[in-house]
């Protein structure tokens, strides 16, 4: 993002006391212009999604209009191939859209932040191991593979959330291990070693603590490759056609010849919805994580400072970075 | 000599990681329940016929015997046959490959040179107005699910040029007699500039991105202070000084946006429904045809290792000093 946009980072975060980095976040996520309206997008569509039931104004499993009915009073954003009210469908297809994102973007963190931890942490030949496997992962292509597996394992919603889990957690992994690496080797990890604190006391009590802000901010970003993720999947048929989310709208759209009835409506609003929070999510998170981890910020070889959605589009070569 | 050592050290990653796609792509689809002759949809075939066909291909074998035929038989580079149309794979996927190619060639075109040009732009007018316009806008197209934009260009941008939207020709070309090469070509690159433009569209918001922030640090650097002392102009300053030395990350990070590329080429010819690779996978999922979409994904997959490899190879050649 701009250089302009984030403020210096201020003190070593790493050293910082537990309660300064909670104020420490909301000063990212407040004290940027850019990143108050994301979160404010963010938290909007959250607010639609919880409640589409009760505000939706009407039903969409039933016909309440003509097919491809256009604007009007009664129907804000006209209506769709089978005669459902557009509007109560983005409502409702939000429920989804988010779910997917934020289940698959929790469960990579989870697999991601596990590995870069226990890789980092430990070294020597856990990590070659844990490492190469992430090398293959980052190597293949994401979207044929999610097509194989979605094409071989079904179309329940759960594959789809674990699907892109599965795929999206390797760069998850890379950026934790190296931030865990530096940290084995400060003193105060150290020190309390010496001490006597085993290791899963080291992890729990100094490592992760440590590295949550990082993990948080990698997770809002990969809400956004998640939803992307999504609306492919459904787009190429693999999604749960039970399920309406805005993939599946665009996906109606396009195979309900919304494109020759002149539809506008059904084409445009799914697209700008997940568009808009993509955006926002990818604003917010890379705000969080350039302020976070300063070291993006320095050499060439930081693709995540030059790209901003991290994996499905910039996939760094394998051991680019090994030497962090 | 640590030059050597790093090429041996990639070119035994590519391969290895080659061999374990080559793996991937047995497991995976041998997990699925059912094999070639169980799914083998014939009336009078009797039992005696597929217990034959299924010696034949060696199915009624362990596993790793099984493991064993498909290695040897992907050597001679026979991929199996279709399920639907009985022809060898690759015969099969040959025509969509070379169609893939030139699209995704001309799409690659289009980014890499809006790309550049925006990004220069914006890192010369860095903080203005302009910037601040151009990165939203790169954001935006950034955060576009691609085959969204997809329909957005059939809907909005293809009346206006009277383009057309589906298809790789024409299809009562050469109908009514031979056509000429020029004629023939022109109406293919019709069919082929929408796909291209949107697949180009995607990625430039991306390259955009990139270009800006490598500009951003080399146009901080003391030569171009020196440059601007000695009186050079502007266009100079930052075409030869400044975008030369930019190159090093912009080259490589196109070359390693190669999956990503791949990916967004599916999206659009499912969209355009333009007879390449991306095509063939959606018909093959259709007709449940597995060993075409096996073979496409050994080649998508193959083709993203190669061409991560020769990033690794440029990178080299671009900065000598990278060792690992």
């Amino acid at each position: 993002m701009s250089e302009a946009a984030v403020p210096a980072p201020p003190a070593p975060v790493v050293n910082a006391p537990r309660r300064r980095r909670h104020s420490f976040v909301r000063d990212v996520l407040f004290g940027e212009r850019q990143a108050v309206v994301g979160t404010i997008v963010i938290v909007f569509f959250t607010l639609v999604a919880v409640l589409a039931p009760h505000i939706a104004p009407y039903s969409v499993t039933q016909q309440t209009c003509a097919p491809y009915a256009g604007l009007s009073g009664k129907h804000l954003l006209g209506c769709d191939d089978g005669g459902i009210d557009m509007f109560s469908e983005l409502m409702w297809g939000a429920r989804v859209s988010l779910i997917v994102g934020f289940a698959a973007a929790v469960v990579a963190m989870v697999i991601g932040g596990g590995v870069g931890v226990v890789s980092g942490f430990f070294g020597g030949r856990t990590d070659i191991v844990l490492m190469r496997i992430t090398d293959y992962f980052l190597v293949i292509p994401d979207i044929p593979l999610m097509i194989v597996f979605a094409a071989l394992f079904g179309r329940h919603l759960l594959n789809i959330i674990i699907i892109i889990a599965i795929i999206y957690w390797t760069s998850t992994a890379r950026l934790i291990r190296a931030q865990v690496k530096s940290l084995r080797e400060r003193v105060f990890v150290k020190r309390s070693r010496a001490l006597g604190a085993s290791n899963t006391r080291l992890i729990f009590k100094h490592v992760l603590p440590q590295v949550t802000p990082l993990l948080i901010a990698n997770t809002v970003l990969m809400v956004a490759i998640a939803m992307f993720a999504e609306t492919y999947v459904a787009f190429l048929g693999l999604g749960d056609p039970t399920q309406l989310s805005w993939g599946l709208l665009i996906s109606n759209a396009f195979q309900g010849g919304a494109m020759f009835r002149h539809a506008w409506w059904a084409i445009v609003t799914p697209g700008l919805c997940v568009t808009i929070v993509i955006l926002a999510c990818t604003i917010v998170g890379q705000s969080m994580e350039d302020a976070m981890n300063p070291r993006l910020k320095v050499g060439h070889l930081s693709v995540k400072r030059f790209g901003l959605r991290p994996i499905p589009t910039m996939r760094p070569a394998p051991g680019r970075w090994r030497e962090e | 000599m640590a030059g050597a050592d790093y090429i041996i050290k990639r070119t035994f990653f590519a391969i290895a990681t080659i061999f374990v796609a080559v793996t991937l792509n047995f497991v995976l689809f041998r997990a699925v329940p059912g094999n070639a002759v169980t799914s083998l949809r014939c009336q009078f075939c009797t039992k005696q016929f597929k217990d034959a066909l299924s010696k034949q291909l060696g199915l009624n074998k362990s596993k790793w015997a099984q493991y064993g035929i498909y290695l040897d038989n992907l050597a001679h580079g026979d991929l199996g046959s279709s399920y639907s149309d009985h022809n060898p794979v690759l015969q099969d996927l040959e025509t969509p490959l070379k169609n893939t190619g030139l699209m995704v060639t001309l799409g690659t075109l289009f980014s890499v040179i809006l790309g550049i040009l925006s990004g220069v732009f914006a890192s010369w007018r860095r903080g203005t107005l302009t910037d601040r316009f151009n990165l939203i806008t790169s954001l935006a197209f950034y955060s576009m699910p691609t085959q969204w934009l997809g329909m957005l260009m059939v809907f909005y941008v293809a009346a206006w040029f009277g383009l057309p939207v589906a298809g790789i020709q024409t299809p009562d070309l050469g109908v009514l007699g031979p056509v000429s090469f020029w004629t023939l070509w022109s109406n293919r690159f019709e069919h082929m500039l929408l796909p291209a433009l949107t697949l180009g569209l995607v990625l430039y918001g991306e390259y955009t991105l990139i270009v800006r922030s490598a500009m951003l640090e080399t146009l901080g650097e003391d030569y171009i202070l020196t440059a601007r002392a000695k009186g050079l102009k502007n266009w100079r300053i930052v075409w030869t000084h400044a975008l030369r030395n930019a190159m090093l990350p912009i080259v490589t990070l196109i070359a390693l946006s190669f999956g990503s590329i791949v990916g967004g080429a599916i999206l659009v010819e499912d969209v355009f429904s333009y007879p390449g690779i991306g095509f063939a996978v959606i018909q093959a999922i259709d007709r449940r045809d597995y060993p075409v979409l096996q073979g496409a994904f050994l080649l998508l997959t193959v083709s993203v290792i190669v061409s991560n490899f020769i990033a690794d190879l440029l990178y080299f050649k671009l900065d000598p000093r990278v060792t690992t």
